[in-house]
């Protein structure tokens, strides 16, 4: 049988010690099943370590920074796409989905096919949002307040308990014992990601993470629970193992069914003591750690390309359990020229 | 208490918890009283088998074997007999 050729852009091709999903959505892309794919990267530095990765991207193109705007971004994507015939876009990362988002039916009109979360779903699951989002689906989660002025967190003493987590909007969390760790957590967040900064209440307890796709009926199409084993100092899995954790995907499938969502995902959750889950945050794309799902049975970049597509879906069912996935970190060899080529012309 | 059903334990001691992804190692007579344990042997069997293949008193196996136990259930290697 012959397989269709997609050509996908996919951006997140940073693998640096906080990685981007990029190259190991490619990897799982590689491996599908039911379709070949040309792999357009799309980078925002020249540094990715992605761009010069040619045995699984094939050319790479940077893309104006989210903060351009959506018209900018949309002018860049209309020109790769004239060049490369664009199939589907797989943007993995936060901070620019919104214009992804924004941009779904302009794409779609040039013929290039998306799955994201709609807009009030990308809105709603915001940190920003958690406490009034945990009420809404009946879903524990650890009080938190989004505060634009540091001396907001003082008040916020009262009422929980040290240490706080004080998180970015889009990304970085750091543990708090006292206000002066909280005012230097918050200055050096809110220098990075812009404001409000989100101070949340702390769950002790132990940390699972869970990948899956949704269909945006309420269906789950895939499902992957995983342990840290080992975190960077950025907390960062390094290494993790598939779990067999009924109430996790219990809350995975609840999570899916009561918000309909559409798209990858990957939900953090605390199990305290006690044994009960509290949802710590929702990513609305697919983990950097996403080619541990393939890698158990469920290629998850494979299933949610076919539902871009608009292509019949099967949801995986099973995944092996006890497989490990453990990162490392590879020195490639880069003539100066590759550099300067996606330096200067922005292609490489 | 009995040791969870889904445990999985390997000939050379690798114990694997796939609820939690926790995995831990025991010695030779760890090994030999967790699988007594995983038959379903009673306490004062699992003494005398092991009593029969080392030099040690009934009393000493015993605290050994109740300390083992007291770890399993720290670990939430154990489940209650009804679940």
């Amino acid at each position: 049988m012959n397989k269709p050729t997609l050509t996908i852009g996919v951006t997140g091709l940073n693998a640096i010690d906080s990685p981007g999903p990029g190259v190991a959505v490619i990897r799982g892309l590689k491996e599908a099943a039911s379709f070949d794919c040309r792999i357009i990267g799309l980078s925002y530095e020249s540094l990715e370590p992605g761009i010069y990765m040619h045995e699984i991207v094939d050319k790479t193109y940077q893309i104006p920074y989210p903060s351009t705007g959506t018209d900018v971004l949309l002018s860049r994507l209309e020109y790769i796409h004239e060049k490369e015939k664009l199939d589907v876009i797989i943007p993995n990362f936060d901070a620019e989905l919104y214009s992804f988002i924004k941009l779904e039916q302009r794409l779609r009109g040039m013929g290039i096919h998306t799955f994201l979360p709609t807009l009030a779903q990308f809105e709603e699951r915001h940190k920003v949002n958690l406490n009034d989002f945990g009420a809404k689906y009946n879903i524990h989660v650890p009080r938190s307040k989004a505060i634009y002025n540091v001396n907001e967190a003082q008040a916020l003493e009262k009422e929980y308990e040290w240490p706080l987590v004080v998180k970015g909007k889009y990304y970085d969390a750091t543990l708090a014992y006292n206000f002066d760790q909280t005012k230097a957590a918050f200055n050096k967040i809110s220098a990075k990601w812009g404001l409000p900064i989100i101070i949340q209440e702390f769950v002790h307890g132990t940390e699972y993470n869970v990948t899956g796709l949704g269909d945006g009926f309420g269906n789950t199409v895939a499902a992957v629970p995983m342990r840290k084993q080992y975190i960077t100092d950025k907390g960062k899995a390094w290494g993790g193992i598939s779990i067999a954790d009924k109430q996790a995907l219990e809350l995975t499938n609840h999570f899916l069914q009561s918000t309909r969502w559409r798209g990858g995902f990957e939900l953090e959750l605390m199990k305290d003591k006690k044994g009960d889950y509290y949802l710590l945050e929702i990513n609305p794309r697919m983990p950097a750690w996403i080619y541990l799902a393939v890698g158990v049975g469920q290629n998850i970049p494979e299933a949610l390309t076919r539902l871009a597509m608009g292509w019949p879906t099967e949801p995986y069912t099973h995944y092996e359990v006890g497989k490990m996935f453990v990162r490392y970190a590879w020195d490639m060899i880069v003539d100066l020229h590759e550099f300067e080529q996606i330096s200067t012309n922005g292609e490489l | 208490m009995k040791v969870k059903s889904n445990i999985a334990v390997s000939d050379n001691g690798f114990v694997f918890n796939p609820g939690s992804g926790e995995s831990y190692t025991v010695n030779p007579v760890g090994l030999e009283m967790l699988n007594l344990l995983r038959k379903g042997h009673s306490h004062s069997e699992i003494i005398a088998a092991i009593q029969a293949n080392y030099v040690a008193d009934a009393a000493m196996i015993e605290r050994d074997l109740l300390d083992f136990l007291e770890m399993m259930r720290q670990y939430r290697l154990m489940q209650h007999d009804d679940e």
